[in-house]
């Protein structure tokens, strides 16, 4: 994985709820093998009509979106499957941070693997972004900071492990390899007990 | 796999061990599972290292941790943990003459060819597409025995929250994860807190668990379990089969609990004795006996806690995009909260205050890893016997498993759909993700037994009412959405 640890970026806003994963892409493009090129399928049915065309409405397909590396989307964010195709398809799509009041469970551990920042703030912070698409924030991964297009920063949560792993770009799995006798010892460990 | 059983059984006795309480802390069942399986417990710097019994794989959240295993020269671990299966984007079309099962799509054909090759390389037992074993990779590991209670269970699906129905601790992990275990049997986790949803009361005749657990998800909302392990309580619980009890644990996702998990008890023994992979003789006793210390000790301490009554329950319905939408299916269409809820009616084709009952349907679906078991599919074909599908409808009718199939077969259960003129289909997923061909077209209107509403779920375009199979069955007889208890 990359390291990672500032983001600056202009905000693309989806102030839509409960953006699930089917969403973000859907499932008919889960039969690739690999991760490559998802970015073009991102938000398909919101952002493509069914002849492959652009919807002119969405978000995405407004020239302003152009290179933005942050998202703002409503509360509940990545719900649904636990398809890691879709912190795939954000990431090769351009997004280094989604910026939510919650973001689901099984999409936020799969982000945090991918170099894609899952960012939870309040309900005060959330409504400054969603009242200013476009503007410019900047995320520091080091210090927890989200800071809002009127300078103030606030703080988000992140597990202190996976911003050590985001910080120095090391994968979780190369870690667990180097607890492999605590693995053996746990498998000796139960398998004497009996 | 007689070491394997031999291997699951020595756990067995540690775990009665395990189970004992270290400080005299009365804890939950989540807690004492999670304990259990800590290779490292968690530090202020670093997740817990939790430790997978079971390990299910299918064709499409596997391939690219395979590759990741090749590109570092990495062996599986445990491939003898280990367990895949082929459902997503496999077709359920009819065999062919030869007795195999055609695939068409392209991209489909290569997935499953890499998972073939994929347990090939790697060792790992495969129940692949045609075979007697295959099925949706949530069905089949209870059915054989694979899913035990005290077990730590991932696959790389959401759904695997199934498996808690035995007094499992299951949750999804995405394809990173998989790799992860594949190659150490352990995870980097994050300890949940946890959530009682206790159901007390008894259902009424014609509402069932699909109902309650729809009703549930209904009062938590769809991120209402967001960091939090369900354990699901309470007399209307104790009731349930264990068919029922994978219903209910199986959408626990869709409120956003990563788990949903309800003690093992008498009935969770006795579907259990006998499966292929399950202990027998003294190590079946003894596995029973660890079981037993499972469930929550009294005065254990939940985060939160959520109370339903069960007698107060109806057959529920989803009106809108996501599974939380649920209302009692004789109630009209509440108004939105907000624009999010607006533009889940307007996908939805709907108003505000409008019935939906008498609301036409184009398509019904049964099936889905939350209701295609042999008692589902009994369900559906109860109503459906002696009655015809009604003009316009499609119905499709996709068994869970290769088993399933087989015994639905034994009962006569698929001339029934079949006289009623549904089309009676091979094991798998189905249109329930709409990966294989098996899809709704746009604008077209569903009564599904699946487990989401998302837009296009079913297909692009596709609107999704999820209910119950009764439910389903009376739509497909009625052609509009019908109250099962009404149908004359």
């Amino acid at each position: 994985m990359d390291k990672i640890t500032t983001v600056t970026s202009r905000t693309v806003v989806l102030p839509v709820e409960n953006v699930d994963t089917d969403q973000i892409i859907p499932a008919r493009f889960l039969k690739a093998t690999s991760k490559v090129g998802l970015g073009t399928k991102l938000f398909a049915d919101w952002r493509f009509a069914a002849d492959g065309t652009p919807k002119p409405d969405f978000v995405l397909n407004q020239p302003a979106a152009a290179g933005a590396a942050v998202l703002v989307a409503g509360d509940n964010f990545g719900c649904g499957s636990s398809r890691e195709h879709a912190p795939w398809a954000l990431y090769d799509y351009g997004f280094r941070a989604v910026v939510s009041t919650s973001i689901a469970d099984i999409f936020r551990s799969n982000s945090l693997k991918n170099g894609l920042l899952p960012i939870v703030v309040d309900a005060a912070a959330h409504a400054k972004l969603l009242a200013a698409p476009g503007a410019e924030v900047a995320v520091s991964v080091a210090d927890q900071t989200l800071t809002l297009p009127d300078g103030n920063k606030v703080s988000f949560p992140i597990d202190p492990f996976a911003r050590y792993c985001l910080l120095h770009g090391v994968d979780e799995l190369e870690f667990l390899l180097t607890q492999s006798d605590a693995i053996a010892a746990f498998e000796t460990r139960r398998t004497n007990r009996a | 796999m007689g070491a394997d059983v031999t291997g699951r059984v020595a756990e067995a006795g540690a775990r009665v061990r395990a189970m004992k309480p270290a400080s005299g802390k009365p804890r939950t069942m989540f807690e004492k599972i999670w304990e259990a399986h800590l290779v490292r417990a968690q530090t202020p710097d670093t997740p817990a290292i939790l430790y997978v019994d079971l390990h299910l794989v299918h064709e499409v959240t596997s391939p690219q941790a395979f590759t990741w295993l090749r590109e570092r020269g990495l062996k599986v671990r445990r491939p003898e943990r280990t367990v895949a299966t082929m459902d997503h984007s496999t077709p359920t079309t009819p065999r062919g003459r030869d007795g195999r099962i055609p695939v068409l799509d392209n991209a489909a054909a290569m997935q499953i060819a890499a998972l073939e090759k994929n347990c090939q390389d790697f060792g790992i037992e495969l129940h692949a597409l045609g075979s007697a074993g295959q099925g949706i990779v949530h069905v089949i590991g209870p059915e054989l025995g694979l899913t035990q209670p005290g077990a730590v269970i991932v696959c790389g699906d959401s759904h695997t929250s199934t498996h808690g129905a035995f007094g499992a601790l299951a949750f999804g992990i995405g394809t990173s994860e998989v790799s992860h275990v594949l190659a150490t049997q352990s995870l980097l986790q994050s300890q949940s807190k946890t959530l009682a949803v206790t159901v007390e009361g008894k259902l009424r005749p014609g509402v069932t668990a699909k109902d309650l657990v729809l009703a549930v998800i209904a009062r938590l909302g769809i991120g209402g379990g967001t960091g939090h392990v369900i354990e699901y309580r309470g007399s209307a619980i104790r009731a349930l089969s264990m068919e029922e009890r994978m219903t209910v644990c199986n959408m626990s996702i869709e409120a956003g609990a990563r788990a949903g998990m309800i003690a093992p008890d008498d009935t969770t023994f006795a579907y259990l004795k006998g499966r292929p992979r399950a202990p027998v003789g003294a190590a079946w006793e003894q596995a029973v006996a660890a079981w037993r210390q499972l469930p929550s000790d009294d005065g254990a301490v939940f985060d939160r806690e959520e109370k339903l009554d069960a007698s107060t329950l109806e057959p529920m319905i989803t009106y809108g995009t996501n599974p939380g939408m649920g209302i009692p299916i004789s109630s009209a269409v509440p108004e939105p909260a907000n624009a999010t809820a607006a533009k889940a009616l307007a996908y939805m084709g709907l108003q505000a205050k409008q019935p939906l009952l008498g609301h036409k349907v184009d398509v019904v679906f049964i099936g889905s890893c939350t209701n295609s078991r042999l008692s589902d599919l009994r369900a559906a074909a109860g109503v459906l016997k002696g009655r015809k599908v009604a003009d316009g409808v499609r119905v499709l009718v996709v068994p869970g498993s290769q088993q399933i199939k087989a015994a639905a077969e034994a009962e006569g259960l698929d001339r029934v759909f079949r006289d009623a003129g549904a089309e009676w289909r091979e094991a798998g997923c189905s249109m329930c993700i709409a990966m294989n061909g098996d899809q709704l077209l746009p604008g077209q209107y569903a009564v599904s037994t699946s487990n989401r509403n998302f837009e296009g779920r079913q297909g692009a375009g596709g609107r999704t009412f999820l209910a119950s199979p009764l439910t389903a069955a009376a739509a497909a007889v009625t052609g509009k959405i019908t109250d099962a208890r009404e149908l004359r």
